[in-house]
């Protein structure tokens, strides 16, 4: 087991109130594995990102659970360990992540320092050529790198931080939305670069991303957060072929397929994201779901097997309330 | 469109022309080495009008943006704004122009000012312009263009600063941000990129709304096709600071003769993991916009490419009225089946 999370909190404490991004989380990811982490903007996905680095802006917090990285509680470790742990184990390509290198310093410097400072036996020379290597992977002028970051384009810096996550050769790689300024030439290059990193080097790659065709494409597992929570995970194939959840299967259904195009009605979710100052009670999901209950604003599901590693947090699919509409499968969300 | 109207925004021989910094090129050659980002842009946009600028990463598309609403000086060429000339006005002349234009900036983690809260950052405009009447008009206006984001509750929001938003929230305090003046043009440099399928919509059908209510003129930069044939009017394809091709989407999407359109059409993925449509990827990399080669810039690239292509440089013609192309062999029109189109489309929407 790579990593491992239990009933992960994390609030953002603010003077209107706490801010609940995410509750109860529990997950984990095998070595080696191609994992998706999706939902709706604002539902999580970073914060959670975030707290397994502990690099959480502030007034975040975690509140509770626990973070196993090849056993050791990341959740709990001390700063001076953390410090030496990021980057080398687990290294982060942030959302955003165009603004975050330093615009008065060459590309060059800033990334063969960050593997100069991590790998000692590295002399500057080779630090350099590795470098002009990554730049070539992903699809840059290997002679930019003694630009500076202003004088690159958006897609340009998003790919510069690509090469800076992977400078010091992480065993776990998590990338936030890594592809949003790039055209779709170079984004299949990119995912191309991230599953040979995982098929080759056994890198474990956990993918955020609000576009599901990257995912289909790139990764082996999938887990949907909704306000916080996760309501299901399992298998890419599985998943999108049959989902549990009113919600995933929503998701699912509102992706165009070519065998549907010629009179295709694409699902969508009506109604807005919840304010996560003031979650609703119970299953976060139910006042947007067309078959919710009383059970659903009492009680909140669980997470639970429906079949071998597919989990769906849903009275539905735990069979506690009926409905003869409701099967598995992207179908019911058309209906 | 431009039946007999005048267009709004207008460039001629547009270029922008940095020097570069990096010690090897220079010491290289020897003496100025300049990056051609942007190399001789002529673009007409009409009121009500949604021009795309599409390509790929590092072709220029945000700087031709920049350069049409002042934000840049130009290395040569002019750009006008409803008749006038950029370059000629005044410092305070530009301030009134720009009350008229809103820029929508590719990366919504510089582009807010962290030390505004989102009331102040959507409300600026508004008094920069002193358009509202009342403070409860200003709030009004400030609370309907956070709801037209869905930034719900909007008085969840309000008291926020933008480090305490999710990338995606900060994308549409961005579009709020632009929509809530009603200016006459608007650059929105990739607006959606970060927003999932639903909100994505929306926010779509939402400018659609605004343009044909407010008869708003829109620069949409965008690396996604799909998006651009969804709601664009007209489109360039860039390529290392030149356009390609240029015309109505009509035109240019469903029927492009330019060898470097139609790959780009051919490499849009398919949204189903369960279909597998091979989809064609153009191999190789956009050259160096620093030491361009002569002739057409694509030739290096280009599967068509004949020795003309590699010493002639090819003009940009109009091959059928409104449609422009520079390429000496243009290809039979890619006609796109149906079921593409409509992918495209569906795409675009979800
Ligand atoms: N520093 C902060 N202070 C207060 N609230 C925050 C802060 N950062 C995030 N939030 C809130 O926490 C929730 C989760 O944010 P997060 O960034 O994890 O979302 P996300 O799923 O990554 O969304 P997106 O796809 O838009 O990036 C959001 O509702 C956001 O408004
Ligand atoms: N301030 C600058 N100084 C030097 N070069 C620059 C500057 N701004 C942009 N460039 C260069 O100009 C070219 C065009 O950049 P631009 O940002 O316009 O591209 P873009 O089409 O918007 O790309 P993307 O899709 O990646 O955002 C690139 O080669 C870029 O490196
Ligand atoms: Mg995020
Ligand atoms: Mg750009």
């Amino acid at each position: 087991m790579s990593l491992k999370i239990e009933d992960l909190k994390v609030y953002y404490c603010m003077r209107r109130g706490d801010c609940r991004a995410v509750e109860d989380v529990t997950f984990e990811i095998e070595k080696g594995d191609a994992v998706g982490l999706v939902g709706e903007s604002g539902c999580g996905k970073s914060t959670v990102a975030f707290a397994i680095l502990r690099m959480l802006p502030s007034p975040g917090e975690i509140m509770g659970g626990h973070i196993y990285f090849e056993g050791e509680d990341i959740a709990t470790m001390d700063d001076d360990a953390i410090r030496e742990f990021r980057w080398t184990q687990i290294a982060m390509v942030f959302q955003g992540a165009m603004n975050a290198l330093n615009p008065i310093l060459r590309v060059s410097d800033q990334i063969t320092e960050a593997m100069l400072k991590h790998n000692r036996e590295l002399s500057k020379d080779e630090a350099i050529e590795k470098t002009r290597e990554l730049f070539k992977l992903v699809g840059m002028d290997p002679d930019r790198i003694n630009h500076y970051p202003f004088e690159f384009s958006g897609g340009m810096k998003q790919r510069a931080m690509i090469v800076m996550a992977l400078a010091c050769d992480p065993k776990f790689l998590i990338a936030d939305e890594p592809t949003t300024a790039l055209d779709v030439t170079v984004q299949a290059q990119i995912m191309q670069l991230l599953r040979r990193l995982s098929d080759e080097l056994g890198i474990t790659l956990m993918l955020i991303t609000h576009d599901l065709s990257v995912v289909a494409e790139t990764c082996r597992n999938v887990i949907i957060m909704y306000a916080g929570k996760i309501v299901e995970t399992g298998a890419v194939v599985e998943i999108f072929q049959k989902p549990w959840h009113p919600y995933a299967q929503g998701l699912i259904a509102s992706i165009p397929s070519i065998e549907r195009s010629r009179d295709q009605t694409l699902a969508s979710i009506p109604g807005s994201p919840p304010n996560l100052l003031d979650p609703p009670q119970g299953c976060r999901f139910h006042p947007r779901c067309k078959f919710a209950r009383d059970l659903c604003i009492k009680e909140d599901p669980v997470l639970l097997e429906v079949s071998p590693g597919h989990k769906a947090a849903c009275h539905l699919a735990t069979g506690k309330i009926k409905d003869s509409k409701w099967r598995p499968g992207k179908e019911v969300a058309l209906l | 469109m431009s039946n007999g109207q005048e267009p709004i925004v207008s460039c001629r021989g547009l270029r922008k022309w940095f020097p570069v910094s990096a010690g090897f090129f220079s010491q290289l050659m020897g003496g100025e080495v300049w990056l051609k980002a942007v190399d001789g842009v002529d673009l007409d946009i009409y009121p009500e009008e949604l021009y795309c600028l599409a390509g790929e990463s590092g072709c220029g598309k945000t700087t031709t943006g920049k350069l049409l609403i002042g934000l840049l000086e130009p290395t040569d060429g002019i750009v006008e704004f409803e008749g006038h000339d950029l370059n000629e006005i005044s410092r305070g002349g530009l301030r009134t122009l720009r009350a008229r234009m809103q820029t929508i900036f590719q990366d919504p983690y510089s582009s807010l000012n962290p030390r505004l809260s989102l009331y102040d950052t959507v409300s600026e405009p508004l008094r920069l312009n002193k358009i509202a009447t009342s403070g409860e008009d200003e709030e009004a206006r400030v609370i309907r263009a956070l709801e037209a984001v869905q930034l719900v509750p909007p008085e969840e929001f309000t008291f926020r600063y933008p480090h305490e938003l999710s990338g995606g929230q900060r994308q549409r305090v961005a579009i709020a941000r632009a929509i809530v003046v009603n200016p006459a043009f608007i650059v929105a440099d990739e607006p959606v990129s970060m927003l999932d399928v639903s909100i994505r919509s929306e926010i779509l059908n939402l400018l659609e709304n605004i343009r044909r209510e407010f008869h708003i003129a829109y620069i949409y930069v965008t690396h996604d096709l799909s998006v651009a044939s969804y709601i664009g009017d007209k489109i360039a394809i860039m390529y290392l600071g030149k356009i390609m091709e240029k015309g109505t989407i009509k035109e240019v999407i469903h029927n492009a003769v330019h060898p470097y359109s139609q790959a780009l059409i051919s490499a849009v993925p398919s949204p189903d993991p369960t279909v597998d449509r091979k989809r064609k990827i153009l191999p190789g990399e956009p050259g160096s916009p620093i030491n361009t080669p002569p002739g057409c810039l694509f030739a290096p690239r280009c599967e068509y490419a004949q020795d003309k292509c590699r010493q002639d440089e090819p003009p940009l013609e109009e091959v059928s009225p409104g449609h422009w192309v520079s390429c000496w062999f243009p290809r039979e029109p890619l006609q796109i089946s149906y079921d593409l189109a409509h992918e495209l489309k569906a795409k675009a929407k979800t």
